[in-house]
């Protein structure tokens, strides 16, 4: 450890404490705040037509029954709309994704994609007119899987000419990626110990509570209002845009408070079909999702295979490692270039004494519903694999798993070439870790877990098996200089301040920590922060929520929009008081003169600036682009026990420690790593997407698909690393994602020591975990 | 037909349509707290209480609630004032998105009030059914337990 870094870490005014969220007591109180929650009238209410086939070309639609049910007011097709082509991913600008979606396409990739979008003036006659509404479809072969999708018989999913940005559209690939450093295959060749194995991370769904929704109207002067639930409200506007042939000035995108996102939000899902209505009949529109459609036809996660190679030295030091992977992005391209990069890019950094590394894969089409952002961004799927063959090469090594993990991962002050190599769409850049407490979170989930004390095997007088595993993990905090967040923040003659900010807090609590930010910097207290977010006609541009940006790059914004204001509080005083400004200091809402002792408060001098003297308005906007991508670490460790006769697997304990920096709000923060890791938990263990034969998703509900309940686990327990980032707000790095990294790993390697079996396609269901339990018997 | 029924203390005479759900008559009524996300009683987003039992609204018929008494978290606290549950809840931070949170409210409460002092096992039994797909748990477990420390008097 560095004793820079070390020396950051201080108390602070308002960071770092527990504040309530900004929010809070309107979400405890059941307060309308979701976006269904806003009544309006004379709203139209919309519902889609739904494809049932996974692969056709519509030859009709008949619209004449449905349009003759009363209340029925419109049904739209393909036909009614502009035929541009877009991609729903809400992302930087160029998109790194395929430009591959129509609003209403003449041909259907996945079952559920919409045909037809029906308004009408009740919800019953909408449902009504959905199914009166004749479609006639001639099939085509249907794409099921990633194998199947680069065949040379496989049917070629876009075969559209307005298409662009798709790699290689005739053989189904979405996106391509390959790097090398140095020469992995002589190296491979060239070590003590080299081993190759392939791990599959099958899709998981987002299944977060609230349903895409969204409502749209013309406000007085015609411009096109969107409220929704989206993390992205900019992008939102600016693919409106494109899409209607309206200017980014004629669109307002507002976005309310959000019941939960996890990517599943990070692209347009709905905002198309409402926004298509209010422009075709001029009136308001309403459309939200069943929990049937938010499943099988929003986004999911790219399902991912990885061949890995690892070679090492007798000793355990690895000295090459080769990733080749491919991707299932379903119908659309979504970032799908981009989460295959992750995977790579915020894994192998991990190890970066390796004298040769290479990464590459193909993202492929497939007849299933799209995959798109969802938390982790691909960063798990190559953990699993990476992490797991680390494990396997101990093991085949007789080395102790944890310590060759030790003794090859990062610290800080190192770099790794990777970072510049890989990017997200693109380069990267390069940096060193300028904070790393990787072996500190390593060292405290040893103590919890009981790592030193542990013992596997068979449980005494039972058919029970024990076991530990491990995992190391890492993230980033945002993308280099590409999110961009700002902050507009305005005194008000109480002394009381509206923060403005386009960064979308989706259930997070960035809009507290950011006031929380904002209060440390101007010396007030919480309380005096107004925060205002995500609203694109009065806050200024922000990418959105998503990379794990918000804290470390909005964060930033809001800290040098604040330094300016307190500038200006400083120069306002200095005029008030007639005193030099290096004689005054902030004190809790005051300024105070070191030299004569004369003190002003904030409302005093906001008051005087006015109606009085001086008059102007005190305010600034900052906005931040990070330089470089600052890397949460974080080490993991399960404790199960199988039942060898049922293959029931029962997750006794989990520890992920976790070093994100300062945490601006601890309890929030803790909040963000105990929500990650435990819907990592239920992806390892209990979430599993089936489909039936034609392609179907079969497991939309809550029923068929299991989230982990109350009841599904043992003990859960996640702490913070201290640390401090110097490039980061106060100190923080990010939290939101890295959670979900790494309990794959972490419980593979458990039930490897459990049982000596190794499973290498997740989630790890008892069934599949019996069946090989079963197989090695015989 | 018409149903007759108190939310909150508050009578409400309300036109119903047939096989109506409890949860579109309460959100008609402007008792939002009243989330959908499921609607097929696997989530329990919708959770309120009827004569002090939690139900899933989205599997009541609204007949079945005529002449019975409902009670959602906008009936809880007074004025700014929180109830000790919400306040625990807010402090433990154990909202995150907040969907989840009126619903796991209302069956906490009627959960503290079978059981003043549950166990940590006891909690989780009891509001297994409410999914949150934010937290992982482990803060609205720490929250529960404060807010029946709250109400038994033994933390301010």
């Amino acid at each position: 450890m560095t004793p820079l870094a070390e020396e950051k870490i201080r108390e602070f005014n308002v960071v770092k404490k527990n504040t309530d969220k900004v929010d809070g007591k309107a979400l405890v109180s059941g307060k309308p705040v979701y976006t269904d929650d806003f009544d309006a009238r004379d709203e139209l209410q919309v519902k889609l037509v739904r494809s049932p086939h996974a692969h056709a070309t519509i030859k009709s639609i008949d619209a004449s029954e449905a349009l003759k049910i009363p209340g029925v007011v419109a049904v739209l097709t393909s036909d009614d709309l502009p035929r541009v082509c877009f991609t729903r991913a809400g992302q930087g600008y160029p998109e790194p994704s395929p430009y591959d979606t129509f609003v209403l396409d003449r041909r259907v990739r996945y079952v559920g994609e919409p045909v037809a979008i029906v308004a009408a003036e009740t919800e019953k006659a909408a449902t009504a007119a959905v199914k009166a509404v004749k479609v006639e479809y001639e099939l085509l072969k249907a794409v099921l899987s990633m194998d199947d999708a680069m065949k040379p018989s496989a049917p070629t999913i876009h075969p559209e000419e307005e298409a662009s940005g798709i790699f290689d559209a005739e053989r189904n690939i979405a996106a391509h990626f390959e790097m090398e450093i140095g020469e992995t295959e002589k190296i491979l060749k060239d070590c003590d110990v080299t081993i190759s194995r392939t791990y599959h991370a099958n899709t998981q769904l987002h299944a977060m509570l609230e349903p895409h929704v969204s409502r749209s109207y013309l406000d007085p002067n015609n411009r096109l209002v969107i409220v929704s639930s989206t993390q992205v409200p900019f992008h939102a506007r600016r693919i409106l845009s494109r899409i209607f042939n309206i200017p980014i000035s004629s669109i307002r995108v507002i976005k309310p408070r959000i019941g939960g996102g996890f990517g599943g939000k990070q692209a347009l899902h709905t905002e198309q079909y409402v926004a298509a209505v209010t422009l075709a009949t001029r009136r308001p529109a309403r459309l939200i999702f069943t929990r049937e459609e938010v499943s099988m036809a929003t986004n999911i996660r790219h399902e991912m295979q990885y061949e890995v190679k690892i070679g090492a030295s007798k000793d355990g030091k690895i000295r090459a490692i080769s990733m080749d992977g491919v991707s299932n992005t379903g119908a659309y391209g979504e970032h799908a270039l981009t989460t295959l990069m992750v995977s790579g890019s915020k894994t192998l950094p991990l190890y970066n004494k390796v004298e040769a590394v290479r990464f590459s894969g193909n993202v492929v089409y497939t007849n299933l519903p799209p995959a798109g952002a969802f938390r982790g961004y691909g960063a798990p799927q190559g953990l699993f694999a990476l992490d797991c063959i680390v494990d396997e090469l101990a093991t085949e090594l007789g080395l102790d798993p944890l310590t060759v993990k030790e003794m090859n991962s990062i610290r800080e002050g190192e770099s790794s070439p990777i970072f510049k190599l890989m990017g997200e769409g693109r380069e990267g850049v390069e940096q060193i870790v300028r904070s790393c407490k990787l072996q500190e979170c390593i060292d405290r989930g040893k103590e919890l877990i009981g790592w030193e004390k542990r013992s596997k095997g068979m449980l005494p007088d039972s058919r029970r098996a024990k076991g530990y595993g491990c995992a190391i993990a890492m993230q980033g905090s945002g993308i280099a200089k590409i999110d961009m967040g700002a902050a507009t923040i305005k005194m008000n003659e109480d002394g009381s301040f509206n923060l403005l900010i386009g960064a979308t807090d989706i259930g997070t609590g960035s809009d507290t920590a950011l006031a929380q930010i904002a209060a440390e910097v101007l010396h007030v207290t919480v309380d005096k922060i107004i925060v205002y977010s995500s609203d694109t006609d009065f806050t200024p541009f922000d990418t959105g929520a998503y990379a794990s940006s918000t804290t470390y790059v909005s964060g930033n914004a809001v800290k040098a929009a604040a330094e300016k204001v307190r500038m200006q509080i400083l120069q306002g005083a200095s005029e008030i008081l007639e005193e030099p400004l290096p004689n005054l200091e902030l004190t809790l809402a005051e300024v105070h003169s070191k030299e004569t002792g004369k003190t002003i408060s904030y409302s005093d001098i906001c008051t005087q600036l006015f109606y009085t003297f001086n008059q102007r308005q005190i305010g600034a906007t900052g906005s931040f682009v990070g330089e470089e991508s600052p890397i949460p670490f974080m080490a993991t460790f399960a404790e199960v026990e199988v039942d060898m006769e049922t293959g029931q697997i029962d997750l006794k304990k989990l520890v992920s420690v976790a070093d994100c920096g300062t945490p601006i709000n601890p309890v929030q923060a803790l909040g963000q790593l105990e929500g990650g890791t435990m819907q990592g938990i239920g992806w390892a263990l209990f979430e599993n997407v089936m489909y039936s034969q034609t392609g179907r998703m079969l497991t939309t509900d809550f029923f068929t698909y299991k989230v982990p309940t109350r009841m599904d686990y043992g003990e859960l327990i996640c702490e913070l690393a201290e640390s401090y980032e110097p490039t980061g707000p106060y100190g923080a790095k990010s939290i939101a994602e890295i959670g979900i990294d790494s309990p794959i790993p972490a419980i593979a390697n458990a039930l490897y020591d459990a049982t000596g079996i190794r499973l290498r396609e997740a989630p790890f269901k008892s069934e599949k975990l019996l069946f090989e339990i079963l197989s090695r018997e015989v | 037909m018409k149903i007759t029924i108190n939310v909150n203390g508050k009578t409400h005479v309300v036109k119903i349509e047939s096989a109506e759900m409890l949860l579109d008559t309460l959100r008609r009524l402007g008792y939002k707290s009243v989330h959908r996300s499921c609607d097929s009683a696997s989530c329990s987003s919708c959770t309120v209480l009827l004569d002090g039992n939690p139900v899933l609204s989205c599997c009541v018929f609204s007949a079945t609630a005529d002449g019975r008494f409902v009670e959602t978290v906008e009936g809880l606290g007074s004025g700014e004032e929180l109830h000790p549950i919400q306040k625990a809840f807010l402090e433990e931070g154990a909202s995150q998105c907040g969907y989840c949170i009126p619903s796991l409210i209302m069956t906490t409460k009627a959960l503290l009030a079978v059981e003043p002092d549950p166990t940590e096992s006891e909690i989780r039994e009891m509001l297994v059914g409410n999914i949150c797909r934010c937290t992982g748990y482990e803060a609205q477990t720490r929250a529960v337990k404060k807010a029946s420390r709250y109400l038994r008097g033994d933390e301010e």
